[in-house]
């Protein structure tokens, strides 16, 4: 199984569509916290001072690096997925559309371990991603504003000390990508359908999009549905800077998202076990 | 103890209201060179795939060295290499990764094997370059590599000359031959150059319309039946007329500034005496009964 797994890591790789991602964040990153550096940081400023300063006493350095790391934690979350689909949409559907599967399969290997560790490989991928972008907001936004505690507008304000932070970082970024893992096994199973890559990203990225849609309208009837929606626990790395920390709800999400994955998995597997492969 | 390697057990494939293969029986033995010939869309393709586990049979069953793929499931593959269709491989890999990869999946392979088959079909010098800028009948030749590397004791060729060169064809039907001759290998090749599964299959079966429609040694059944002769003499008008004299070769006819003729193949030292006698200079005498024809007999429904 090690092997297949090494081999699904040097095709996956070696394939530049595989650093898209990563080169679309670190180009954007970079450039936003410039942006922020030079003179974006003061809007921030004006806008928070303005809500707080009747209430409050502000004083130290509230805008800083972990400030504008949870920051795009929250603004790139929708974005994630986008590049994650270009590498899960492919695992599957590029090898048939190559053809390559002709060689792939009529090996004395079961298509069960091989799509385990495509599977793998996708779920490698995915927590990379989630802990590059992490890794580069955070580290950037630290070296450009220093460090402190971290002011958090969430139910409240809640200001956490700056000792405890690193954990806290590290846990959410665990649970975005956990977040992360569901999207990239819904394309990873629709890419077990198809021999073209682009429709598992559309499929995927269109139900983000209705879920999404669905959980943020206050219809009754879209509420009754909302637990049944995996949009819903994307939030959970969110729930790790609450006070107090809410483990109970955390580990109910993490099972419902881990259950989502694992799901996918599973009938992906199933109908590519059965699956005429006529390319 | 049988010596039948790949036996296919009332083998179907149904797609919706689409018959492609029907209840297909075929028998290859150790050691065999088996052509497997039928025109485009006569289930060539679909029967292979189906041997090789790539798509399910609707009914019936395969059985790979005694067992069933049915049970077995992708175990029985494992003495069996193949190439279906046009090879595919990982174009942004070497040809050198692309071994590794897809023919390290069953078991670990060196680098020394792996140069030694790119050696064998002449990629050793490109093994570094990335696939992509192969030419077809560079991959073609990989694919093979690929096949040689795993061992297999069951080769199944999916129209391994198509896009070689002369060189490289001949090329492939001696590595063919060594590998059944000096190696025992068996060889299950589907082909549409006819004349190359004439030259070295022993046996053969032809599908159409997803059925078997002939079976058996290709000697035997290019044996079979009247064939042609194409007779090169000094005065083909007059031996035409000498001959549609004679009731038994009154299909003479002139062409390609020769006589053909209908014959059976026992007949033609006859045929060859007669004209002789009769004062005519015979410079050649070509059986033009060729697999083609038979094939073309077969599948347009001019022979029994």
């Amino acid at each position: 199984m090690f092997r297949l797994i090494w081999f699904e890591l040097i095709k996956t790789f070696t394939r530049w569509r595989t650093y898209i991602g990563f080169m679309a964040f670190g180009i954007i990153v970079p450039m936003v916290v410039t942006g922020l550096k030079l003179g974006g940081q003061n809007s921030f400023k004006r806008s928070l001072i303005s809500m707080l300063q009747n209430d409050f006493i502000i004083g130290g350095n509230i805008l800083n690096g972990w400030f504008f790391g949870f920051f795009f934690m929250g603004a790139l979350w929708v974005h994630v997925p986008i590049v994650l689909t270009i590498v899960a949409g492919d695992q599957i559907a590029g090898e048939g559309n190559a053809g390559t599967f002709r060689f792939l399969l009529t090996h004395s290997v079961s298509r069960t371990r091989i799509i385990a560790a495509k599977f793998i490989v996708t779920l490698i991928y995915t927590a990379a991603m989630v802990l590059f972008i992490g890794g580069l907001t955070i580290g950037l936004s630290l070296w450009a504003f220093g460090g402190g505690e971290l002011l958090v507008i969430r139910r409240g304000i809640l200001v956490i000390q700056e000792a405890r932070l690193p954990y806290l970082f590290l846990t959410a970024y665990g649970l975005a990508a956990l977040a992360m893992f569901v999207v990239s096994s819904l394309c990873f199973l629709f890419s077990s359908f198809t021999d073209n890559s682009i429709g598992p990203i559309i499929a995927t990225m269109a139900v983000i999009i209705v879920s999404i849609i669905i959980i943020s309208l206050p219809f009754e009837m879209f509420q009754a549905i909302r637990p049944y929606l995996f949009v819903n626990y994307f939030d959970a790395w969110q729930k790790v800077f609450d006070d107090p920390v809410p483990w109970n709800i955390i580990r109910t999400d993490i099972a419902i998202l881990a259950g989502f994955t694992i799901a996918f998995f599973i009938m992906a597997v199933l109908y590519f076990s059965r699956k005429d492969i006529l390319s | 103890m049988t010596d039948i390697i790949l036996r296919t057990v009332n083998l179907t494939k149904r797609y919706k209201d689409r018959l492609a293969v029907d209840h297909l029986n075929i028998e290859v033995r150790q050691g065999e060179i088996f052509g497997f010939l039928g025109p485009n869309g006569a289930g060539k393709s679909t029967t292979i795939r189906m041997i090789l586990r790539l798509i399910f049979p609707t009914e019936g069953d395969v059985e790979l060295f005694g067992a069933s793929l049915k049970k077995a499931g992708h175990r029985a593959l494992e003495k069996v290499g193949a190439v279906v269709e046009k090879p595919a491989f990982y174009g942004h890999l070497s040809a050198f990764r692309n071994m590794e990869i897809l023919g390290g999946l069953q078991k670990t392979v060196t680098r020394r094997r792996i140069m030694e088959y790119l050696e064998r079909v002449g990629l050793a010098d490109r093994a570094c370059d990335p696939v992509k800028t192969y030419s077809h009948g560079m991959n073609q030749r990989l694919g093979l590599a690929l096949i040689l590397l795993k061992e297999p004791q069951l080769i199944i060729l999916d129209e391994p000359t198509t896009g070689l060169d002369p060189q490289g064809m001949k090329e492939v039907r001696e590595l063919i031959l060594e590998l059944s001759g000096e190696r025992g290998v068996t060889v299950l090749l589907s082909s549409h150059l006819l004349y190359e599964v004439e030259m070295i299959a022993t046996q053969m079966a032809i599908i159409h319309h997803g059925r078997l429609r002939v079976g058996g040694s290709v000697h035997d059944l290019l044996k079979k039946g009247p064939s042609e002769v194409l007779i090169k003499t000094d005065r083909p008008s007059e031996a035409v007329q000498f001959l549609k004299a004679n009731e038994v070769y009154k299909s003479a006819m002139i062409h390609s500034g020769g006589i053909k003729i209908e014959l059976d193949q026992d007949c033609v030292p006859e045929l060859n005496r007669r004209m002789v006698d009769a004062g005519f200079n015979v410079n050649a005498m070509v059986p033009q009964r060729s697999l083609e024809a038979y094939f073309l007999n077969l599948t347009e429904g001019r022979e029994s």
